[in-house]
This record gives structure tokens, sequence and C-alpha cells, in this order.
């Protein structure tokens, strides 16, 4: 059997879901074993207007590049959003907050009004195009990675938790972040990174996006418990889940 | 004399979206530009309104290759602005988990994405089987300095255990043993990369254009993480709060680009401005790499920057394995973070794998951000490629225009350009 053609294209983001390919080290080379690149800027010379699989990662900032991605969208059999750029927006959204003249006088001074400057709505890939996969985080796991592209490659769904972070945390034996005195995003955002950043010491702000039916009360309960205001919440959730 | 008409919209193989563009004809040169076109993203504008403890969060997003290092200048620059100073011990262990993203961006652009162009290939894929040792051992480095990442930083990319004050969680001293003998053994792999970037040497070309390299420096230590502005033109070094004056951003005449220059059109940073100014710093077994290549300081051939990333990765292996050693002769102190919020502004400059980055920010009483200034290496650099590119095309003009092409391409990868991070200097094609 052919090896599926696959193009990878980036839109506004750090390009760090992509490093994560090159983080599978040797797995690389498996994965490479199963598919045959074709369009891949950071790592080949080599461009095709012929996929079968587009793998998106950013997000969509200006109306020329909803264009591209449309015509992306129409040569693709299977579209995937890679990290949370492509999948939610991600930090690119904290933009949305501001008005975006503003914004450009703010970064570019006096030469603001220049044609190139242009910015529009921050949007998450599934608000321009449909997605058939979204891989979550900031960045991706590379091991999960591995595992959805089997899956598609195999035409199952992927298997993608929908429970909290919490679980994943709990598991870990980690101490919840609220005993800190911090504001932890952990019981309203999707699982599958093995809740990394509460092990690393760290609060979890949300790159995975919210579950699909978050359990608010849930998440309130805990505020209440911990002295912690909606408000507090809803400050850190702006970093990665602005839903402007 | 053949007309010739390049253009490579968006260079492959280079962090980011770049464009080439050379006309010539009948054998004049008509047009030589170097140009971005990457979406700008606004980050100064968006972290206004967030707290100090979110900065370097959202920051560390500019870079994915550089999130480490994006992460610590901005933790820097929210210590001095809120007055906040960190042990000893959190110093080594930052220094340490930047030196492990040093080896792990250099070992990418070296053996991933300039290699394939010296073994005459389109990307690494084709190494695989054609040079597999060579692969192999590109490999094992870049795991090591993904290591150091993940031991420290708490994951790969995208560090979670920096906070401004100290670590949220810090590594055992079993831990930073086994990461030991790792980079001990990694100093025998550098050895096996050098040896075969020497071999290929006489394939980066040779051109050579004085200009004027910037990087940090302070006293006693090849640098990355301390000290003051320096620049090859000057005796006298700026401290990083004036990093303003060093950068200049400025419009250029030929297109709306802002780009940077200090004493001349234009200066360089990265590995080879770092060796320029620190090379007689450098410990022995950097100093060794860098005999086998003869790379000799005021080297300003700027295809050579890949080779001073060779001998940097030596240099921050053997650094890190004397940093730990000083860490685990005081034994690992357990520490809390403490950084409490304040009214002020601060600064923070690190040395990015490709160059010297300043981040400066301003906070109210509450902690809450109200301005940002980050300043990129690629941006600093946008101007010397350009510089770079009028000075070169004239001596290629009469080689074929792929060999041109391929010749400009590989210039602008030299500079290991991080497109993305620099958009704030946009020199874009109005088409």
């Amino acid at each position: 059997m052919d090896r599926p053609r696959v193009a990878i294209f980036d839109f506004a983001c750090c390009e760090g879901c992509q490093l994560q390919l090159y983080n599978l080290e040797e797995g690389l080379l498996d994965v490479l074993g199963l598919i045959e690149p074709v369009e891949w800027r950071e790592a080949i010379s080599d461009q095709s207007d012929s996929y079968d699989i587009a793998v998106i990662e950013g997000s969509i900032t200006r109306k020329e590049d909803e264009e591209r991605l449309k015509d992306i969208r129409k040569r693709a059999k299977v579209m995937i959003a890679l990290g949370a750029c492509a999948t939610i927006g991600g930090v690119n959204k904290l933009k949305n907050q501001f008005d975006f003249g503003e914004v450009r006088r703010t970064v570019y001074g006096k030469d603001a009004e220049a044609p190139h400057l242009d910015t529009a709505r921050v949007k998450a890939v599934h608000e321009v195009v449909p997605v058939e996969v979204k891989i979550h985080g900031c960045p991706i796991d590379h091991f999960e990675f591995g595992t959805i592209l089997k899956s598609v490659l195999a035409g199952k769904t992927p298997s993608i938790p929908n429970y909290p972070v919490c679980v994943e945390c709990k598991k870990k034996g980690n101490i919840c972040r609220y005993e800190y005195n911090e504001v932890c995003l952990g019981p309203i955002t999707r699982a599958g990174c093995g809740a990394k950043c509460p092990t690393g010491g760290f609060w979890c702000f949300g790159c995975r996006g919210l579950l699909d039916n978050p359990n608010v009360d849930a998440a309130k309960e805990v505020m209440d418990i911990y002295g912690k205001t909606v408000d507090d919440l809803s400050g850190r959730l702006l970093l990665f889940n602005n839903q402007s | 004399m053949p007309n010739i008409d390049v253009s490579v919209h968006h260079v492959t193989r280079v962090e980011g979206h770049g464009t080439i563009r050379v006309r010539a004809s009948d054998g004049k040169i008509e047009r030589v530009e170097w140009r971005v076109p990457e979406a700008p993203r606004f980050f100064e504008a968006m972290v206004r309104g967030r707290s100090y403890e979110d900065i370097q969060t959202i920051v560390s997003r500019i870079c994915g290759i550089c999130s480490v290092t994006h992460s610590l200048a901005a933790i820097k620059a929210v210590e001095d602005a809120i007055g906040v100073t960190v042990s000893k011990q959190t110093d080594a262990l930052r220094i340490v988990l930047h030196y492990a993203e040093q080896i792990e961006s250099h070992v990418l652009h070296v053996g991933y994405l300039v290699a394939p162009d010296l073994l005459g290939q389109k990307s690494v894929v084709p190494l695989v089987a054609s040079h597999p040792d060579v692969v192999k051992t590109v490999i094992a480095l870049h795991k090591l300095g993904n290591a150091g990442m993940e031991l420290i930083g708490g994951r790969m990319t995208h560090p979670v255990t920096v906070k401004p004050g100290g670590f949220a969680k810090l590594p055992t001293e079993a831990q930073l043993k086994a990461y030991k003998k790792d980079l001990e053994n990694g100093m025998k792999l550098v050895g096996i990369l050098a040896d075969v970037v020497v071999s290929l040497a006489d394939k980066l070309p040779d051109f050579n254009r004085d200009t004027e390299y910037v990087a940090l420096k302070t006293d006693g230590t090849y640098t990355f993480y301390h000290g003051d502005i320096a620049s090859t033109d000057v005796k006298e070094t700026t401290d990083v709060h004036k990093f303003e004056s060093v950068a200049n951003e400025y419009v250029s005449a030929q297109s709306t680009a802002k780009w940077c220059k200090w004493h001349r059109d234009s200066y360089a940073v990265g590995a080879l401005a770092r060796y320029n100014i620190n090379a007689d710093l450098l410990l022995p077994e950097a100093k060794a790499v860098a005999a086998k290549f003869g790379l000799q300081k005021g080297a300003c051939n700027p295809y050579l920057n890949s080779v001073a990333q060779v001998v940097e990765i030596a240099q921050v292996i053997a650094h890190s394995i004397r940093l730990i050693d000083g860490v685990l002769t005081d034994g690992v102190t357990p520490e809390t973070p403490k950084a409490a919020p304040r009214e002020g502004e601060g600064v923070g400059s690190v040395e990015a794998p490709r160059g010297i980055l300043f981040h400066r920010y301003a906070f109210d009483g509450k902690g809450m951000c109200t301005s940002a200034n980050i300043c990129i290496p690629t941006g600093q650099n946008h101007g010397n490629i350009q510089k770079d590119f009028e000075s070169l095309v004239p001596k290629i003009i009469d080689k074929p225009q792929d060999e041109i092409r391929l010749l400009m391409e590989m210039l602008v990868r030299a500079y290991d350009p991080c497109i993305s991070c620099s958009t704030h200097y946009l020199d874009v094609e109005f088409v």
C-alpha cells in the first residue's frame, strides 16, 4: 500500500508543535515509514499541492490566511488541527479582547497603518473550515501525536480524553495546586497531557481546551472551598481559552 | 549575460516564513531583497493586563525553538521589575536549563536544517539511509538537550517549572548525577559531530563581509545568561536596561521594514557574534573543537555561524557539567519561589541560540502588566542578512540561477532565523 501523502502547514504560531515531531527522535523515522511527507517547510525543501492528509499548525489571523486554509481544505481528504493555536486559538486569542487598531498602534507606533500589519479576529482552524481530528495541547504531546496518527491511518476515530486534568493529576499523586493557594484550571480542562504542569509544580493553564461539558458547579465549589473567585479563574482562563 | 529571476517564496528548513527576491537583467542587478511575510501576533499588546505570574507562560509561546530562552528573559525582567533576587542554586540550574535548549536548538539547526545542504540533499530524510551514523549522532545529541529541558524545565518545550523567584520543582541529586553522565557522553558525541562538520566544511561558501557583532559579555564566562551588551566595534559595554539605544529600530528606505543598527548600517547576533566577542573565555573542551575548525576570533563569514554553534555545543556541555558539580557539592536545597507584586519596570536579557534577546515589562501595584517591549535576535539580524545579500549577489551573479538560489537560502539558514519570533520587525512583500 502506498503511504498516504501528508502535508504540514503552519499559520500564526511558534512552530513548537512541529518541533515535537523532531522530538519523536528515532520515532520520527517510524512515522516516516508510515507516511510520505510531501510538504513540511520546517524540515524539507519539497512543496506539493497533492496530498491526502493536511496537518494545520497555528491560528488564523488574517483574511488571506483564511483563503489559503480553504484552498488547503479543498485538496485534503483529512484535516488535522495540530496544537492549541489550531484547536482553540491558544494565546493568540488574547488579542481578541482588544481593539485591533489600538493593538497595531501599541506594537508598531507610527507605522501601524501599513497594510501588511492588518490583523483580524483570531480564529481556531475549525472556525474557518471543517476539521476531522484535533490534537490538543501547547505544545502537543509527541506520543499522543503518534497514537492519533496511527488511528487516523487505520481509519479509526482516535480516542481523546473527555475528563478533567484532575483525573490524571490525582493518579500521579500530586498535591492539589489549590492547596498551594494557586488558581489551577485542571477541574475544567481536557486531560491527555498526563498533568505535566501540576506534576512540574505549576498550575494548569488550560492549553488543551475546555471539556465538552465542564462541571462548572464542581469548579465553583472548589473556588468557594479555597476562597477563590470566578474572576480569578476567568483571568487565567483568558490565556488559552478566550471565548471571543 | 543571463537574466536572473530568483524568487524563493518561504525559505524552507528555517523557523518561520521568509522570502528572497533577486532580479538581474543582462548581468545588471536590479533588485536584491530579503523579506518576511509572517503573520504578526502582537505579543507586546497581548500581555497587557496579565499578571506578572503569567507573563512567561504567554511569551514562551513567541517561539517553540527558544521557549526556555523567552521564559528566562521574561522572568529576569519580571524579577527586575518587582525587585526579586534569586539564590545561587536557582541561578545555576536556570543556566543548565538554558544550556539544554542551546544544545537542542543548535543540534536541530546544524543536524537537521543545515547538514542536508552540505550533503547535497533536500532534507534529513535521505540522510537516514545515506549517512546513518551522522543521523544517529544528531538524534543522540538532540535527545540530550531535550532530556535536560525535561528534567529541569518539566518538559521539552515551553517549560513549566521556572517562575519568578525560583523553581516550582527542583531536580533531585540522583537525577542531576544521571544527567551529568549523559552530558559526559554527549561531549564524546560532539567530537564526532565536529569531525563530520569539519569534513564538510569546504562545502561552506567562502564569503567574508566585515560587520559589527553584538552579544552579552561578562567577566570570566562565555556567557549566555548574565552580562552587559558588547560590540566588536567598541570597547565599552552597555547596560541591558539601555537596549533600545543599541537596537535603534528604524524604517528601511527600500521598504517599511523595521531593522536594527548600532555603529554601522547593520549588526549581527548569534553564535558567531558570541564567538567573536567571547572566544577567549571558552572552556578547554570547546577550544579544542574550535581548533579542529581553525575558527578564529574575528571570523566574518556568516556561513561559519553553524561552525560556531558546534563549538558552543561543546562549551555549554562542559559548563553544564561544572555547574552541576557545583550544585551537587552544595547539595540540592529545597526552596519556595518568593515573589510578590510591586509597581515597577524591568529588563531581562539572555542569549537565545540565535542571538541576544531583550524583554522589558512594566507592572502596576497589583502586578498587572501595563506595557511590554520585546526585541528579538532574528529582528536584529534581518538588516545584516540584507547587507550580506547585497555583498554576496554581485560575487555570484554569473553562477547558474539554481546555485544562486541555494547559496542565498544557505545564507539565510546560517543565521538560524526564528522568523515567527521576529515579526515585530516586518519587511513585507507588497504584491
